[in-house]
């Protein structure tokens, strides 16, 4: 088949950026196709940075947050930005947290002040804090609890790769943990994490530079500095022998399997990491990918089958240790060795014999298309600059990324599909304990 | 809400969208096509949408796996050329079906249209659905349906879906195992040949274009996908008879997820955009009395909501709250509350001014993005309306008053005109939800 290799289109932004006196990070990228902005504060600390015993704190932390801030009572927050015709949300992740709003562009300043005001201090009560522990509760419940491979196996496989605490535990938290959170404990994480200068803020869309500079200026600059937290490395080693575990999931009818590798790290080491992203597609995304064409429609040994990098499948914003993961829902009758067996045929398939003509390049224009259609809209725009600044001090990158994708040779994806070998991999089977 | 001493800045005023043009044709196949040059990033979305609906009860089982085969191979194209021809380009097709329709949901990067179309337009007139790989994709929906069906959330939308539509095909949502599993490829080249029609179908295109360029080569490509017949309609939906909660057993299920559903407004109706700020007021929002009852005071649930479900032959009312299952009677009791309390007592100005700025500002939101305003154009032409809903519709909202929230919230929000299902531990939660209503086992 001719290679009909299309060229990898880009779209850049232009982007300004500064650092205030109290060490906060702010990035811009305006843009005024559409009068609408996006503002976004990620703080350095996730689920790796909370403390044992108290499972699930960085997530707790976030909705209480939202329960007032240095001068706006509870529900204001909430109130404020949906009447000026936005939405907001929060979301807390291995290595940041954060908090964003999308509003029409006449509330750019008010998205300001809203973040620079709890930025100041959050309002926390024992009688806030015990509402958000029984809303968090409930959230557990709806997304593992009470569903069907609920856990699997963003909560469940991470135990099984790493062995210390801020890798494997639990990141939603156990409800024993969650009780014993206290607001003392609240306002030592604020103190400690929440400090300007371990933030970023990303504003983005229909805005002004200069006159977005004076208000961040104006709303931010006088928040009081603190130095910003160490942050340990929360590196491990490498697996050199498989490890599998089992995972009962009562509410689930049917059994599914992951499988992990350990990648490169993404920030010291992009170019190297880039081929995962890349190895991942070419496994997984749709028909023509090495692992749906053999599993799925050929030997029909698997129902639904995803690759992707990231527990929490952000290939994009997270740090080292991370990993790749395949994930694949077998019916019972097929045995789960069959279906690991032939993961593994193919990967040796991929590294022996390499890639067909056109099949990279095929691969990197739907990545390219992938990563622009994520950034049209602004908020996907100001949340990818936003962790680019962070963890790399690169906002540019999202635009730079396609290219990026488009540079990667077939040699390093294959040596990637090389590197997946069985004793480097974590595994974690989930046997249903369903009865239907 | 914002006093004089306030530190919260004021809106400043507000800037105007950029009007869009939408250049239309109608095919002579009968295909009405919409495209708008929208050139944030480099790339097209497209949505076909093919009125889809079915009266028999295997309509839905044949509809759904006609949707996960109708890109599985085509005279000379086998399904693994058909992925290989779209990555090309940086595209997919997704095929999708509801009760009402059959969509093909598309993207590429923008010089990839020409590319996309044509592949649309084999599939459309060549798809031969091999029968190996539909007795394949029989076998995994069959599978896949399990799963489906082992998740709280779906047996209670399809719960409450029978609750309220009995018979009729919205009741159907996801298909039989056993419809399924006798669906063959010879029913499916007959229900494409005689269903998957222009006539009646909608295109619409969005994206880094030209659109006059963009319509030629659409009519180029789509022309010869002509063939007789009409795109069918759902019929009418039946009324919705009120009677006890509808309790369907999970044991040992530490939820319960409460589903509340009545009939709503079409968009159209001019009584509609009362009926949406009641709507959002009630529970529609984060900012509604429900959440801030059941969620922010009291920790009973994470996402409670009420939304307006729009299909062909109706709209619906759907509320939702998943919440533990010690509280499940205080919930839905709370839930009635709000319900009664917005249906009889006025809104506040505050309260409606708030929730009308929130439907225009996440209005002029969902279309600022390509695929945004492609699935909503699509969307809108699917109930009948235009583009111009877009510009007229803020205006509408601006206009309701107290009272006409008012009316609308006495009508629709009213819990005597409502059908309760939950689905939970029965024996923890039925004695309980007994002494707020008449409970029958579902």
């Amino acid at each position: 088949m001719p290679v009909r290799a299309v060229k990898i289109p880009s779209r850049s932004y232009p982007i300004e950026r500064t650092t205030l006196g109290n060490g906060l990070r702010v990035v811009i990228a305006p843009d005024s196709s559409a009068p609408v902005i996006a503002v976004a504060v990620y703080y350095d600390v996730g689920i790796r940075s909370e403390p044992e015993g108290r499972t699930g704190f960085a997530h707790l932390f976030e909705h209480l947050m939202f329960q007032g801030s240095a001068t706006l009572e509870k529900l204001e927050h909430f109130r404020l930005v949906q009447a000026s015709g936005g939405v907001f949300n929060g979301s807390t992740h291995l290595d940041y947290t954060n908090y964003f709003e999308i509003l029409p562009s006449n509330a750019l300043e008010r998205a300001l002040f809203l973040e620079a005001d709890r930025m100041r201090s959050p309002r926390i009560t024992e009688e806030n804090l015990a509402n958000q522990i029984a809303v968090v509760k409930e959230e557990i419940r709806v997304n593992v609890l009470n569903r069907p491979y609920g856990a699997f196996p963003w909560l469940s496989l991470p135990p099984v790769m790493f062995d210390t605490f801020p890798n494997a535990h639990n990141g939603y938290g156990d409800f024993i943990d969650l009780e014993s959170a206290t607001v003392d404990d609240a306002a030592a994480f604020f103190a400690h994490y929440y400090t300007p200068s371990n933030a970023v803020l990303s504003v983005g869309g229909d805005v002004d530079v200069d006159e977005t500079l004076a208000m961040i200026e104006r709303h931010y600059g006088d928040i009081p500095g603190r130095p910003a937290p160490h942050r340990p490395a929360f590196s491990e080693p490498d697996l050199t022998v498989e490890r599998r575990a089992t995972e009962v999931d009562v509410l689930a009818p049917t059994p599914a399997v992951a499988l992990a590798w350990r990648v490169p790290d993404p920030i010291a080491d992009f170019e190297s990491y880039l081929p995962y992203v890349v190895l991942a597609e070419v496994l997984t995304d749709g028909d023509a990918s090495r692992l749906r064409h053999r599993l799925v429609q050929g030997d029909r040994i698997v129902t639904s089958l995803s690759g992707y990098l990231g527990f929490m499948g952000d290939p994009f914003d997270v740090r080292d240790p991370t990993a790749l993961l395949l994930q694949a829902n077998h019916p019972a009758a097929v045995g789960v060795d069959r279906v690991i067996s032939t993961i593994d045929e193919e990967m040796r398939r991929l590294a022996d014999d390499g890639l067909a003509d056109g099949e990279l390049a095929r691969v990197q224009a739907r990545i390219a298309a992938h990563l622009l259609r994520e950034l049209d809209p602004v908020l996907g725009r100001t949340l990818a600059m936003a962790t680019f600044e962070q963890q790399r001090g690169q906002a540019e990158l999202i635009g730079e990324l396609p290219a990026l994708i488009g540079a990667v040779d077939e040699a390093a994806v294959v040596a990637a599909a090389a590197a997946l070998t069985p004793e480097r991999r974590a595994v974690l089977e989930l046997v249903p304990g369903g009865t239907s | 809400m914002t006093a004089v001493l306030s530190p919260v800045p004021p809106l400043t005023k507000p800037r105007k969208a950029r009007p869009f043009t939408v250049a239309e044709r109608t095919l002579d196949t009968g295909l009405r096509v919409l495209v708008v040059r929208r050139a944030g990033v480099p790339l097209v979305e497209l949505r076909l949408r093919v009125p889809f609906s079915g009266r028999a009860a295997s309509h839905s089982a044949k509809a759904s796996v006609l949707t996960e085969t109708l890109l599985s191979g085509t005279g000379d194209m086998s399904a693994v050329d058909i992925a290989i021809a779209l990555q090309e380009v940086g595209g997919s097709l997704n095929v999708g079906a509801d009760p009402d329709r059959l969509m093909v949901s598309g993207n590429a990067l923008s010089s990839g249209l020409p590319r996309l179309l044509e592949l649309l337009a084999d599939v459309l007139n060549g798809a031969s659905y091999p029968a190996e790989e539909v007795i394949g994709e029989r076998d995994r929906m069959i599978e896949r349906l399990r799963i489906a069906r082992s998740q709280p959330n779906v047996i209670a939308s399809e719960a409450l879906l029978r609750r309220m539509y009995g018979d009729h095909p919205y009741a159907r949502q996801i298909p039989e195992p056993e419809a399924v599993a006798s669906v063959t490829a010879a029913q499916l080249r007959s229900l494409h040949t005689q269903r998957l029609v222009p006539t009646g179908s909608t295109l619409v295109v969005v994206g880094d274009l030209s659109p006059q360029r963009a319509l030629d080569r659409i009519e180029a490509a789509l022309s010869t996908w002509d063939r007789p017949g009409k795109a069918q309609l759902a019929p009418r939906l039946p009324e919705i008879e009120t009677g006890p909660i509808v309790l369907i057993d999970r044991a040992e299920a530490v939820q319960s997820n409460i589903r509340v559903g009545g009939r709503a407004l079409r968009r159209q109706d001019p009584s509609y955009p009362g009926m949406q700020l009641a709507n959002l007021v009630f529970g529609g929002y984060f900012s509604s009395r429900l959440v801030e009852n059941i969620r922010e005071e009291k920790g009973y649930t994470y996402s409670p909501h009420c939304a307006i479900d729009h299909s062909s032959a109706g709209s619906s009312l759907l509320l939702e709250a998943d919440v533990a299952t010690e509280v499940t009677a205080p919930a839905l009791l709370e839930m009635r509350y709000e319900l009664g309390k917005v249906a009889t007592l006025p809104v506040t100005s505050d309260e409606l001014d708030s929730a009308r700025q929130y439907a225009i500002g996440t209005l002029a939101l969902s279309i600022a993005t390509q695929s945004g305003l492609a699935s909503t154009l699509s969307a809108l032409l699917a109930s009948g309306l235009g583009p111009e809903w877009l510009r007229e519709h803020p205006l509408r909202l601006a206009g309701v008053t107290v009272d006409d929230v008012a009316q609308q919230a006495a009508i629709y929000l009213a819990p005597s005109r409502l059908v309760t299902v939950v689905v939970g531990d029965s024996t923890h939660v039925r004695p309980a939800l007994s002494t707020l209503d008449e409970v029958a086992a579902g």
